[in-house]
């Protein structure tokens, strides 16, 4: 039990000077979902029917795959963005919430670089 | 972790039934949350029949009338019993609002009374506010100036006195932050929307000196961040004061400053 006067627990170990790029890259990453989400919602039906080697030459056009590799990205720091709010709101022992974030940041970055590794090997004819 | 579910010993249960007093032609239903902490038992839910010919219009009149006729071990808190003091805070039928401003005709079947939710009970409806209270007091509401004072009064030009309407007229009943899902699971640590509101009026005050003091101090994951724009607070005002907008200006002031 410790013996501490409202104002110190209120206070606890002050400010983290911290939030703010979080909170704003939230807001960049979601608006550029919106916009690449368009783009891919755009291109999807243009796809249908289409088989492996037309799909490969759709991925192996430029703007496709720079504008895929974006995509994957802003959705997958986007995603790690989240889910960075839902552990810290939730899970309070502050290990278990150290140990979570990581693992979760840990997934989130092989995720990534797995998709953005398979769109530039697909679009440079290596599968 | 969260809590999903309430603590050992905090199930409500069932009370006792006080029936209106015999002759009572206008007879309304009140469900009243009880508790104390000298009795070794768990919360209890009493529904009183109070004769409405013998109350005021308004829910706490009702209590008051509870208290006088049938129950005077009753304990909650009032003092103005017109909406400026914001004592008499509790959850009534459901929302979060001051039991002095709340009229029992605008609540359907039984008027169902509760404490400020998710805040340690003292007694029956008297919530215990120390925590609460103390995060206002971390946001150092008072006007911080290190310029010598001047002869006169500090001038303030209408235009600037403006920006302060909608924020100087909280009360501090607590309302919004024992209504917000995030003050709930990080009370400890976020301070809540009365009190970022109040963070929030001294920074738009144009006589202060201290913002950039104040918005370092508010920057902060936990402090200030764990605001998800819910804006419980915002419905539940009963002063009608917009805490989720005072909450988005301070964010975007920290971002302006970057």
């Amino acid at each position: 039990m410790r013996l501490l006067t409202p104002l110190a627990r209120a206070r606890g170990d002050g400010s983290a000077h911290e939030g703010a790029h979080h909170w704003w890259m939230q807001r960049v990453s979601a608006a550029a979902l919106v916009l690449l989400g368009a783009w891919f919602a755009w291109s999807v039906p243009y796809l249908v029917g289409a088989n492996h080697g037309e799909f490969v030459a759709w991925m192996a056009r430029p703007v496709n795959s720079l504008l895929l590799v974006l995509l994957v990205i802003a959705g997958f720091y986007h995603g790690w963005l989240g889910v960075r709010v839902v552990v810290e709101d939730y899970v309070h022992a502050s290990v278990a919430r150290m140990t979570t974030l990581a693992v979760c940041a840990g997934i989130s970055w092989l995720a990534a670089a797995g998709a953005v590794l398979a769109v530039l090997r697909t679009g440079m004819g290596g599968a | 972790m969260v809590a999903f579910r309430l603590p050992r010993g905090s199930e409500v249960r069932k009370g006792r039934r006080i029936p209106a007093p015999d002759g009572a032609s206008r007879v309304r239903e009140f469900r009243v949350y009880r508790y104390s902490p000298d009795e070794d038992e768990s919360p209890r839910l009493d529904s009183f029949e109070v004769d409405l010919d013998k109350s005021g219009p308004m829910v706490l009149d009702a209590l008051i009338e509870i208290k006088n006729s049938a129950d005077s071990t009753l304990a909650f808190r009032r003092s103005c019993r017109e909406g400026v003091c914001g004592s008499c805070a509790m959850n009534i039928d459901g929302t979060n609002t001051l039991a002095c401003t709340k009229a029992i005709d605008d609540v359907r079947g039984p008027v169902k009374v509760y404490p400020l939710p998710h805040m340690p009970v003292i007694k029956d409806l008297v919530p215990d506010l120390t925590d609460a209270y103390a995060q206002y007091a971390l946001v150092e509401p008072w006007l911080k100036t290190e310029s010598p004072p001047p002869a006169r009064e500090r001038l303030q030009s209408e235009e600037d006195r403006r920006k302060l309407d909608g924020l100087y007229e909280c009360i501090l009943c607590f309302c919004c932050s024992t209504s917000c899902p995030s003050y709930w699971w990080n009370g400890d640590r976020y301070l809540g929307p009365a009190t970022l509101l109040q963070a929030a009026r001294w920074l738009e005050d144009s006589r202060d000196e201290a913002a950039g003091e104040r918005l370092n101090a508010l920057e902060d994951p936990f402090r200030l961040y764990r605001c998800h724009t819910i804006m419980n607070c915002t419905k539940t005002c009963p002063k009608g004061l917009n805490p989720a907008r005072a909450i988005s200006d301070i964010k975007r002031r920290i971002q302006q400053r970057r």
